[in-house]
């Protein structure tokens, strides 16, 4: 038997999956996403224990292990507690397709929360945004909301930039 | 822990960042090879497995299966993790513990990744609630930046202070053989001036995006000494998570929670009341320039805000106080299923001075960390003589 030629490289072999997903959102999400979509109102939940209101809303304070037994109104206003502006290419996973950049990215701590959420600024120059800036949220028209979270385009700063 | 273990064998691949020359097990393979071959041992002295990566990574569902042959597993007791960046160390961790209960006298740790089969960056965002955070997230490096920014504003620290981090872990990498990224002439001014990723991290304050495999064999005191001169004694270990959403937490990078509690636990355990003169060196799992400031702040390295001065004095340098990540750490080498037990590995290596040119003399206590987005952090204490 003759021996094994030497390779440089080994066979490539391409797979190009296209898996779909259907996730229950849960009680929680679904009473705040009907909120969201039908009076654009902002909802967390308040810890029974240790009185903090998070949002996103839970059963159970991650914290304290109190339950949650009230709803409570937050925002729509807030400040930014971190922020970025994203300048890398990247695959939106909820679209398939590359995310246009830069954009403002942040945590928003809504009036009357205690946590922070996720989510895109409008402002997208660094220079412009920064920690404890307050902003509001922007909504998409009530036709066009589909109870996502999307359905809050982004955050607007309340104060525009100085050179505006 | 009640019975001990030790860490006996050491094993890992030369990180790059595409290995196109072997298949996934063939990769993992190298690393169990080397590890048992570094001392003489066979699969057969091996009587469980534990293997760990991030399979939505490749694509690949039951992995352990199939490399169970390559890695010697077959008709073994094998079990998989798959718990986010901390895999690593709790590989090491779910190793140590199944030794010291008495399960099993001589158990094989794994961790790889071959980053370079698949869409690391999207398949992050996984980690979110559809409902709540997948859709604005922006895989690994757009969450740092924001988390970054927490940490600049509560410290004060500066970008030249995040660069220096980033110059020490390349230069280091220059004397590790198995480390990805090797820059032996990196400046702190070409780390400020490389593009801008997500404000304030650039591209030489981010980890590399490796393919590699590392092992570890660990044991019970009496066959760990049969195997090797100078174990390196698994003396604590600890896990702790956090909450759910990236949120919860009000200071992420700036406070680590999950890393204050997992390290003032192995602290406790190992009797260790000032880290920074109690330990001989550290491998921490620092995906960013800036965490790694970050995280000497909430490892009880120096007080809070003094991260920045830490590195300014050269206290974490390779000749410095306490030496942090002399293999050239996570900046250099970013297999990220098998990262965190190449922290545990090399902190092994340092403890049996087998580190070759990153050895740091004289290592009789050492700390390893895992991370996981923030939300999960291990740690590790490895010592040179039994507890």
């Amino acid at each position: 038997m003759s021996p094994t030629p030497p390779i440089d490289a080994a066979l490539r072999l391409e797979y190009v999956a296209d898996f779909e997903y259907s996730y229950a959102a849960g009680k929680f999400a679904s009473r705040f996403m009907d909120a969201l979509r039908t009076e654009a109102r902002i909802q967390g939940t308040r810890c029974d224990v240790c009185d903090k209101v998070l949002v996103p809303p839970r059963p159970v304070c991650g914290l304290c292990s109190g339950r949650t037994v009230e709803w409570v109104d937050v925002g729509p206003s807030g400040v930014i507690t971190g922020y970025t502006v994203v300048e890398v290419p990247f695959i939106d996973p909820m679209t398939g397709f590359e995310r246009p950049i830069p954009y403002g990215f942040a945590f928003v701590r809504l009036d009357g929360a205690d946590t922070n959420i996720y989510h895109f600024l409008e402002e997208s120059r660094h220079d412009k945004i920064s920690i404890g800036m307050r902003i509001t949220a922007v909504f998409k028209p009530a036709p066009e909301r589909d109870g996502t979270l999307a359905d809050i385009i982004h955050f607007r700063a309340e104060e525009p930039a100085a050179d505006e | 822990m009640g019975r001990t273990a030790a860490i006996v064998a050491v094993g890992q691949t030369d990180h790059v960042a595409r290995r196109l020359d072997v298949s996934i097990p063939e990769m993992v393979r190298e690393a169990v090879d080397r590890c048992l071959g570094s001392k003489d041992l066979n699969p057969g002295q091996v009587d469980a497995v534990v293997v760990g990566n991030m399979e939505l990574f490749e694509g690949i569902n039951f992995p352990e299966l199939w490399m169970a042959s390559a890695i010697g597993a077959a008709g073994k007791p094998l079990f998989k993790l798959n718990n986010g960046g901390t895999v690593g160390a709790s590989v090491a961790v779910a190793a140590a513990h199944l030794v010291a209960s008495g399960l099993y006298d001589v158990v094989l740790g794994i961790a790889y990744e071959k980053q370079s089969e698949g869409e690391t960056q999207s398949a992050i965002t996984t980690v979110g609630d559809p409902a709540w955070e997948r859709s604005v997230m922006a895989g690994a490096i757009g969450n740092f930046g924001v988390m970054a920014s927490t940490y600049v504003a509560e410290s004060g620290v500066t970008a030249e202070q995040a660069a220096k981090v980033a110059v020490k872990a390349r230069r280091n990498a220059c004397l590790n053989p198995h480390a990805h990224l090797k820059r032996p002439d990196i400046t702190v001014e070409e780390v400020l001036a490389s593009r801008m990723l997500a404000a304030p991290l650039r591209l030489l304050d981010m980890c590399p995006s490796s393919d590699g495999a590392c092992a570890v064999v660990m044991a019970t005191p009496d066959r760990a000494r049969e195997m090797t001169p100078r174990p390196a004694w698994v003396v604590a270990t600890e896990t702790a998570h956090d909450t759910q959403f990236m949120g919860d937490s009000p200071k992420r990078l700036a406070r680590m929670r999950s890393l204050i509690a997992a390290s003032d636990s192995v602290y406790s355990k190992a009797g260790i009341v000032d880290p920074r003169a109690e330990l001989d060196v550290a491998e921490i799992y620092e995906p960013a320039s800036y965490a790694e400031l970050a995280m000497y702040e909430s490892l009880r390295f120096c007080d809070w805000g003094e991260g920045g001065a830490l590195i300014d004095d050269g206290v974490t340098l390779m000749d410095g106080e306490l030496p942090v990540n002399p293999s050239g750490g996570v900046l250099s080498t970013n297999p990220v299923g098998a990262t965190a037990l190449i922290r545990v590995a090399e902190a092994a290596l340092q403890v049996m001075g087998e580190a070759g040119d990153h050895q740091i003399p004289g290592v009789e206590t050492a700390l390893a960390t895992g991370y996981g987005g923030n939300a999960w952090s291990e740690a590790v204490i490895v010592k040179g003589s039994a507890p």
